[in-house]
């Protein structure tokens, strides 16, 4: 497997314009002539797709909701980064670049990231434009707000639903191409196979959802667009049908798989209440700027939080992290609530829990104010707990949040098989090891209005790609594939239920490939989950039949599929030897128990490249150089 | 308290060509802190061991902000807690012994898929015809450039915080769509950037509104009391007054065109 | 002109077609029902009220012509939404529990019928006389006050009134939204002054009839 970043040569300020100057172009009338796949439409996809149709590309756009604004990015709250330095803090492309190549623990690349930095202005621009109703100061200027790991306000936000709001911006762009008929969108479409001709992504097989019918559908370029992987631990802040079959699939037809085992806990979700759980609910991390994080001192106190005396609580974060305390970034936030928790102090249901507690900023701000700030994070934590947070603390824990890893790409967002783009939360991006608050939206706008865009053209007019349809036989193979696949799922017709299987392997990756992982329980993880799916294939109960609206068919073969991806982040965690971001070993911490990198043997991007179902796949390394910055340890004491 | 008895009363179809009828199933020991779906989810898993298929439901985020999630619980669009979807719905706003009635979304222009399941496509076509501001990527300018006063913005941001989930017509005697349609059509009249289209989106949205089948609104209120995002029905007093400047008075540049 | 049709091509326009005309009908009825309270003060005052509207010649019959176009436009607009909506949901809910829709909005309909019905019998009945028992022309004070000894037909008209009142305050109020005035802030005036007009201009009218089954409006 060759992987070439094609990062361009220059000084990095300039490395993107220089970049731009050399891309081929495809001419406004050849435009027309080109059809191009995405699979997708969250910020990435439906930016994208909408930029490529006002190109003048074909576009043809595929979701598995009902319709393209419910792709999960609508679930973001926090915020948008942009090095636009309005309020005169300091900011710069350069510090927004240095922030975001810090948090990832010095694991992406200067080029890319730097490059995301130049961009993330833009993407302010153009989402005020489409009437993105950002938040304002009185004066009609666009307001800031500052967020984890920065000392810059440059976070723009729209109340608690910054997501939402660009990408319904996104959207409604895409949906006025549709209404032009640049862009037909596929709603309820599946896509279950990548087709490869000749070495390029040539097109997709997908299931239509309602009918269960399989489609091909052929282009001359396929873009994934189909964010995380989260749900491989089951529980997690994403929506239910998130999933990683696209990129899975794409693994197994050659792409390059990157830094799987990257995968962020975000500290403040709402805990587990029972074993009927479907999925965690985050509270945003503002939450922090005026919660006190405490645990009792002595193990399994289970008096009401208000009789505990301030002398027999441990506001451990305070305690071990004077100069952040309580805003300590998301990986260390997260793990000293485990470690709380494991010595037995975890309060609520099951012991997994901590309080975050107000009281303190009630008495100081008045309760008024508090709700001002926080008022509706407060309702939604009534709504979901039936508690009064202003009268009792929260009780928070750390949840599975987002995925940092994913299908290696180069610096022109291509993947490892020419003409399959992958941008979004689905490619490996410019994260590294740990993703900083309000960077992703960034990340996903900045693939799909301004960079995807341009690189796209290059391919194509590039690559010698001749006229191919849906009747060629590499269509009908992969056809074959995703019917075989179907009908074996629903010909097992054994006594397990799909998601009791998708419960145990997410119990398995929490406990053993979650917060902090070791080589022992690594192993063992790798030794259950074969077994695991092999009792999945014989022992799955789906019913229902292909040829209709089958949901538990939909969740079999994205289970079937984590079932496999597993495996491989476990393996990814155990090869990289070292502690970095939110891959955490503890076998490699500093004496006072933080990450300890180990630049001379892992300053690199692990790929992973497929060799069968039950053979090991290969480890292939990128290895990263630092040019601009010199690699220094965190440190947020 | 703690664990509670229900009966289930579910439609259950097919397909779109099916019939379909009403199901009882007894949902035991159901917890109050699960939510409306979970509670599902743990009937459903009961059903497939009984080799019987599970019941089909949207959903998605199942945090009250993709729209995906439906349901007429009890007769009341999101069931019975205000301003909440039924994904955040918890079990505690049912006492125990209660029988439940789930029916999905009635209207001729959201045709039942299966089950609870219903096609909501016309939204996304009232949107495509209308209910964008044409930018397209590159074009704008500073974002400061445009200032917009606090107040307004946040009013704007009120009518933006649609879902899309369908309830307004759920509940709407008349199986109207003008809740959804109006919260569009005023989130963009409200700002600065909306002005230039303002006049040929609300005719050409509301043309597709109608042609989508939903029916007219004679002012039930009924949409507003079902909203999980508190639309108000305000933005209808609204889309109808620049509707009708939109027809009779002067239409801007936008529409010349078709006139 | 096209651009009228165009409004009314819309299920917005047909609703504002209904506001209008409704106000126009709201504005004939509140000065019909202060003419029509003369007659406790002396039914002759009715009659030249009558003869004076009938001095106006082609004044009265352009009056005449917008109100019958008003009630004709009205009409017909409530037929089609009314038509609408039923197809807009062909399957009724098992159950469905109404959150805030008033019994005013809910009876809209039929109360419009049977406000229809009313309307052609009224005009048969005091206008042309046809149903009347004995009807003279031009003493409007004598034919109201023997009209309404016909206990049945008095009771008609206050059921037509208690109609008349519960459309005309949803009508009212349902037409502020309509023409597009809609501030949250002023809501709870708009009930007040749509209640308001609703039951001085129904009640007016009800204590004619009312008056007559008690006895009080007799015909000496
Ligand atoms: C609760 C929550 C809060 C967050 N808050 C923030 C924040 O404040 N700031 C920030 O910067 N980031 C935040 N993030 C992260 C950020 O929201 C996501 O990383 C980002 O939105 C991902 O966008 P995307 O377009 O790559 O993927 P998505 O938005 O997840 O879109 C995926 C698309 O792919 C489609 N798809 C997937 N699989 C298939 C398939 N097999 N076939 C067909 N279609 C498929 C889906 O239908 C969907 O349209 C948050 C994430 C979560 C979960
Ligand atoms: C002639 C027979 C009548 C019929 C069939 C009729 C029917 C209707 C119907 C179905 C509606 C729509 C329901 C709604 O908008 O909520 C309506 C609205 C209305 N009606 Fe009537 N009506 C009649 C007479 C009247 C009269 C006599 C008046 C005057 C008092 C009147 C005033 C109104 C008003 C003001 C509205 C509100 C229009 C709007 O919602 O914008 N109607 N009518
Ligand atoms: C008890 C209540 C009412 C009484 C006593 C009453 C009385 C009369 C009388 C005496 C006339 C004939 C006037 C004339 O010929 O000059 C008349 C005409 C009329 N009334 Fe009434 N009326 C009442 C209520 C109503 C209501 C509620 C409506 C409408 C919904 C209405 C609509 C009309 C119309 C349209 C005419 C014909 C006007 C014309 O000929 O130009 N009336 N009414
Ligand atoms: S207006 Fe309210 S009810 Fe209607 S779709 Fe939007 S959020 Fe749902
Ligand atoms: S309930 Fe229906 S009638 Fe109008 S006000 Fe709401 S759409
Ligand atoms: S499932 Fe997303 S809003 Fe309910």
């Amino acid at each position: 497997m060759k992987l070439d970043a094609r990062t361009p040569g220059g000084p990095l300020a300039e490395k993107w314009d220089r970049h731009r100057a050399d891309l081929r172009l495809v001419s406004p009338a050849n435009k027309r002539k080109f059809h191009v796949i995405v699979v997708g439409s969250g910020l990435a996809g439906a930016s994208a797709a909408a930029s490529m149709a006002e190109l003048g590309y074909q576009v043809s756009c595929f979701c598995f909701q009902d319709s393209p604004r419910r792709a999960h990015s609508i679930a973001a709250q926090g915020g948008i980064n942009a090095s636009k330095n309005y309020p005169n803090d300091g900011d710069s492309d350069w510090r927004l670049f240095y922030d975001t190549i810090k948090g990832g623990d010095f694991r992406s690349r200067e080029a890319n990231v730097y490059r995301l930095a130049q961009v993330s202005g833009n993407i302010i621009d153009q989402c005020v434009a489409q009437g993105v109703p950002f938040a304002r100061e009185y004066g009609g200027m666009l307001a800031n707000r500052s967020f984890g790991g920065a000392q810059v306000s440059r976070t723009f936000y729209a109340r608690g639903q910054t997501g939402q709001q660009l990408l319904l911006g996104a959207y409604q762009a895409m949906e006025r191409m549709i209404g032009r008929g640049s862009i037909r969108m596929y709603s309820r479409h599946e896509m279950l196979e990548l087709v490869v001709i000749d070495g390029h992504a040539r097109g997709i097989v997908a299931r239509d959802l309602v009918t269960g019918e399989i489609e091909s559908f052929a282009g001359h370029a396929v873009v994934l667009a189909t964010g995380g992987y989260g749900n491989v631990f089951y529980l997690s802040t994403n929506a239910k049908g998130c999933n990683v079959t696209a990129a899975y699939r794409a693994y197994r037809q050659g792409a390059g798989f990157a830094n799987p085992c990257f995968t962020q806990i975000h500290p403040t979700c709402i805990p587990v209440s029972g074993e009927y759980q479907s999925k965690l609910t985050l509270m945003s991390e503002s939450l922090r700027n005026d919660g006190r994080v405490w645990v009792p001192t002595v193990p399994g106190d289970s008096r009401v939080p208000r009789d505990i005396p301030d002398a027999e609580r441990d506001y451990y974060l305070e305690r071990k992290y004077p100069s952040f305390g309580n805003l300590a970034p998301r990986d260390i936030a997260s793990r000293a609530a485990k470690e709380a928790c494991d010595d037995g102090r975890g309060v609520g249901p099951g012991g997994r829990g901590v309080y975050l507690d107000f009281s303190s900023a009630i008495a100081r701000l008045g309760e008024a104010t508090i709700r001002e700030r926080y008022g509706n994070l407060f309702e939604m934590y009534n709504r979901i707990t039936g508690e009064n947070p202003y009268a009792t603390p929260m009780r928070i824990y750390p949840a599975v949040h987002y995925t940092m890893g994913g299908l290696w790409v180069d610096y022109n967002l291509m993947s490892t098989i020419p003409g399959l783009h992958v941008i979004g939360e689905a490619n490996f991006s410019d994260h590294g090891a740990n993703r900083l608050g309000a960077s992703a939206l960034m990340q996903g706008l900045a693939d799909g209005y301004f960079i995807l865009p341009y690189t796209i053209g290059d391919y194509l007019a590039t690559a010698r790609l001749d006229a191919i349809t849906v009747s060629h036989p590499a269509f009908a193979e992969a056809t074959n594939r995703a019917t075989e696949r179907l009908s074996r799922l629903l010909a097992i017709d054994g006594t397990r239920s799909v998601d009791s299987f998708h419960k145990e392997l997410g119990h398995l990756m929490w406990n053993e490939c979650g917060m902090a992982r070791n080589a022992g329980g690594l192993r063992r993880a790798l030794a259950r989950i074969p077994a695991l799916r092999a009792e999945f294939w014989e022992n799955v109960k789906v019913p229902g039949a292909a040829e209709t609206l089958n949901q538990s068919l939909e969740k079999a073969g994205r289970v079937a599929d984590f079932l496999e991806f597993g495996e491989l982040v476990c393996r990814d965690a155990l090869e990289r030897e070292e502690s970095c971001g939110c891959h955490f070993r503890t076998e490699y911490e500093t004496a006072d128990g933080e990450a300890k990198r180990d630049d001379a043997h892992f300053t690199h991007v692990a790929v992973w490249e497929y060799q069968g179902t039950d053979a090991p796949p290969v480890r292939h390394e990128e290895a990263l150089d630092f040019e601009f910055v010199k690699l220094a340890t965190r440190s947020y004491k | 308290m703690g664990v509670m008895r229900l009966t289930l009363k579910v439609w259950r179809q097919a397909g779109p060509g099916d019939r379909g009828s009403f199901h009882t199933y007894a949902a035991n020991d159901v917890s109050e802190h699960m939510s409306f779906l979970e509670m599902l989810d743990v009937v459903n898993e009961e059903l497939l061991v009984r080799g019987e298929e599970p019941i089909a439901f949207d959903h998605d985020c199942r945090e009250g902000i993709c729209g995906t999630c439906s349901l007429m619980i009890n007769g009341i669009p999101h069931g019975p807690r205000r301003a909440t979807t039924t994904c955040q719905l918890h079990m505690r706003s049912f006492r125990d012994g209660d029988t439940i009635t789930i029916e999905p979304w009635r209207a001729r222009a959201f045709p039942v898929l299966r089950d609870l399941i219903v096609d909501r496509s016309a939204f996304d076509r009232i949107i495509a015809a209308g209910g964008f501001v044409s930018a397209p990527t590159g074009s704008a300018q500073d974002g400061n450039s445009i200032l917009i006063a606090k107040d307004r913005a946040e009013h704007a941001m009120d009518a933006a915080a649609c879902i899309g989930c369908g309830a307004c017509v759920a509940a709407c005697p008349n199986g109207s769509a003008m809740l959804f349609t109006a919260a569009k059509v005023n989130h963009l009249a409200l700002l600065p950037q909306g002005q230039p289209e303002r006049a040929a989106r609300v005719l050409s949205m509301v043309k597709q509104m109608d042609a989508e089948a939903f029916g007219g609104c004679t002012l039930f209120g009924e949409c507003e009391a079902a909203c999980p995002k508190e639309i108000s029905l305000e933005n209808i007093a609204h889309l109808n007054r620049d509707l009708v400047r939109a027809t009779l008075g002067d239409r801007g540049d936008s529409t010349r065109d078709d006139e | 002109m096209n651009r009228l049709f165009a409004l009314w091509d819309t299920t917005v326009g047909k609703k504002v077609a209904m506001a209008v005309t409704g106000v126009v009908m709201i504005l004939f009825l509140i000065s019909h029902v202060i003419s029509n309270v003369l007659i406790f003060s002396n039914p002759a005052h009715l009659d030249s009220y009558a003869a004076w509207l009938r001095s106006l010649g082609p004044a009265l019959w352009i009056a005449r012509a917008v109100l019958l176009a008003s009630v004709l436009i009205h009409i017909a607009a409530a037929y089609q939404l009314t038509i609408r909506a039923r197809r807009a949901r062909p399957v009724e809910y098992n159950r469905r529990e109404v959150q805030v829709a008033t019994y005013a909005a809910r009876t809209m309909r039929w109360g419009g019928v049977l406000l229809a019905v009313f309307i052609v019998f009224h005009i048969l009945h005091f206008t042309t006389g046809t149903f009347h028992p004995d009807f003279h022309p031009g003493q409007v004070g004598r034919n109201v006050m023997e009209g309404m000894q016909v206990t049945p037909v008095a009771m008609f008209y206050l059921v037509a009134m208690l109609a008349l009142g519960l459309h005309f305050s949803h009508g009212i109020w349902s037409a502020f939204q309509t023409l597009g005035f809609d501030q949250p802030a002023y809501r709870q005036t708009r009930r007040i002054v749509a209640w308001g007009l609703a039951i001085l201009v129904a009640g007016g009218f009800a204590t004619i009839p009312a008056a007559a089954l008690l006895g009080y409006l007799k015909w000496p």
